[in-house]
């Protein structure tokens, strides 16, 4: 669990300011965006992500490293299952709707 | 042995510790301590140690939050899985530590609803999406986690979800620390400190580190650049005769820490009088609690559970090795009856573990040699 998994926003939900979609590792997930509302993230921002919540926001460079760390470091395998873990039941629906075009609930 | 070529950077890896040679005094013999269990995993995985003079010493602390849990604690949330209708929640890593009757994994190879979920706020979704059950989350971890615990009990209650509880063992760090420090069998220079637990509190809450018990402290990332320049700063200090805290994972932790998570955190939780450590004994006000606004969601409030003192079993050395008076290698039962395979304590499970860390990267490099050094 001291995995810190880079991401990027892509949407903002609507309905709900502290939640977006973000991609990891190559997913779609919904991630809380709730710690670091003083950031004011945005769609194109990178952050780290720590049991599906994000923690910090950082640079792309630093976002890059960190993947490229993770895989040094033999956790790839656990962060993409991670990431793919996040949303136990929403993210069914999520890779549906991105699989249509549509957009996510 | 990790030649510098392997790495990403190697000039810049031999340059720092070109540095590191000149900087470490060959009269002295220098023990610094890695607090977090992610250190110490990045430590074997890149044969940091091999690029260090032999006279330091890198120990290992107790910053792997399963492995601190004593087995009472694991039993007493597993007693909440056996209630009928409970479908018990928890991270990947929690899934084999051996309870005193098997572990997660075991209880629910004999038929009770254990799943893993990788956010707490899957464990609280899932509680929505089954009305009829009752969803408890194991919840474990250091500052790291606790501030998304704190969010998704606040969550459940503003949606107004009531078949959801927590049973809560998060622990803080400082406490760990300073038991360390005031242990007689420990005799640590300096910190290479912990790098995620402090983007939620800072540096300051370090302060007393170096400024009280005079000993440098360095917050470090987890690359193996970041630990050898963490290693050059504390020399640094140690040469000019001067202890402060100071940041080199820069581009991750803040120095004053995560505003929003230490909010939350303080709405939900309060500190426990006093918690049990394996290894470290009870520590006052080292763990946290759900406080009294957020009882409804208290696993341990909602469903009695024994409480029971259970210590290791009698040969396990699991309490010294998490303190760092021992090495992994070192305990009895290491590489024989303990493995991950089938694990006595939870530092041969975790992620985060030393003996995990030792057993994955160094025992099976050279078994020969590791057994004879036992």
């Amino acid at each position: 669990m001291c995995l810190a998994i880079p991401g990027k926003i892509e949407e903002l939900l609507a309905e709900d300011r502290d939640l977006a979609v973000v991609s990891i590792l190559g997913v779609r997930r919904k991630v809380d965006l709730g710690l670091i509302r003083d950031d004011r993230a945005v769609p194109g921002d990178w952050v780290l992500i720590h049991v599906g919540f994000a923690m910090s926001k950082i640079s792309e460079a630093d976002a890059l490293d960190q993947m490229r760390m993770l895989t040094e470091l033999g956790e790839s395998e656990s962060a993409m299952e991670e990431a793919r873990g996040y949303g136990l039941d929403g993210s069914e629906e999520l890779e549906r709707e991105a699989a249509t075009g549509g957009r996510p609930v | 042995m990790r030649f510098v070529d392997e790495f990403r950077e190697p000039e810049l890896i031999a340059r720092t510790a070109g540095e590191i040679r000149r900087l470490a005094d060959p009269q002295r013999r220098y023990r610094f301590m890695e607090v977090c269990g992610g250190h110490t995993h990045s430590i074997y995985r890149f044969g940091l140690k091999d690029l260090l003079p032999p006279n330091i010493e890198l120990v290992h602390g107790p910053g792997c939050p399963v492995c601190v849990l004593p087995m009472g604690r694991i039993d007493d949330g597993l007693s909440i899985a056996e209630h009928p209708g409970v479908i018990f929640t928890a991270f990947g890593d929690m899934m084999r530590v051996p309870g005193t009757h098997g572990s997660p994994l075991e209880y629910k190879a004999r038929g009770m609803d254990v799943r893993i979920v990788y956010s707490p706020s899957d464990a609280l979704k899932l509680a929505q999406n089954n009305p009829e059950r009752h969803v408890m989350f194991f919840a474990i971890g250091f500052e790291t986690t606790a501030p998304s615990t704190a969010l998704t009990l606040m969550r459940a209650r503003t949606l107004g979800v009531h078949n959801f509880s927590i049973f809560c063992n998060h622990v803080t760090i400082i406490p760990a620390i300073r038991a360390i420090l005031d242990s007689p069998d420990m005799r640590i220079d300096a910190f290479i400190g912990p790098g995620h637990v402090s983007t939620v509190i800072g540096c300051r809450p370090y302060a007393w580190i170096a400024q009280n018990e005079a000993k440098p402290i360095v917050v470090t990332g987890f690359e193996p650049l970041d630990v050898l320049q963490s290693v050059v700063m504390l020399l640094r200090q140690l040469n000019q005769r001067e202890t402060k805290v100071e940041n080199q994972y820069k581009r991750v932790v803040p120095w004053e820490g995560n505003r929003a998570a230490l909010k939350a955190m303080a709405e939900v939780f309060e500190l426990r009088p006093y918690f049990e450590w394996r290894g470290l004994g009870f520590i006052s006000q080292s763990a946290l609690r759900i406080r009294d606004a957020y009882a409804e969601w208290d696993a341990e409030r909602r469903f009695s559970v024994p409480g029971v003192r259970v210590t290791d079993p009698k040969a396990a050395q699991c309490g010294e090795v998490l303190k760092g008076v021992l090495k992994p290698e070192q305990c009895k039962l290491f590489g024989r009856e303990c493995t991950p395979e089938h694990p006595i304590g939870a530092l041969m499970v975790s992620s985060e573990g030393s003996c995990a860390a030792y057993y994955n990267y160094e025992h099976r490099k050279t078994p020969a040699l590791a057994s004879l050094g036992a």
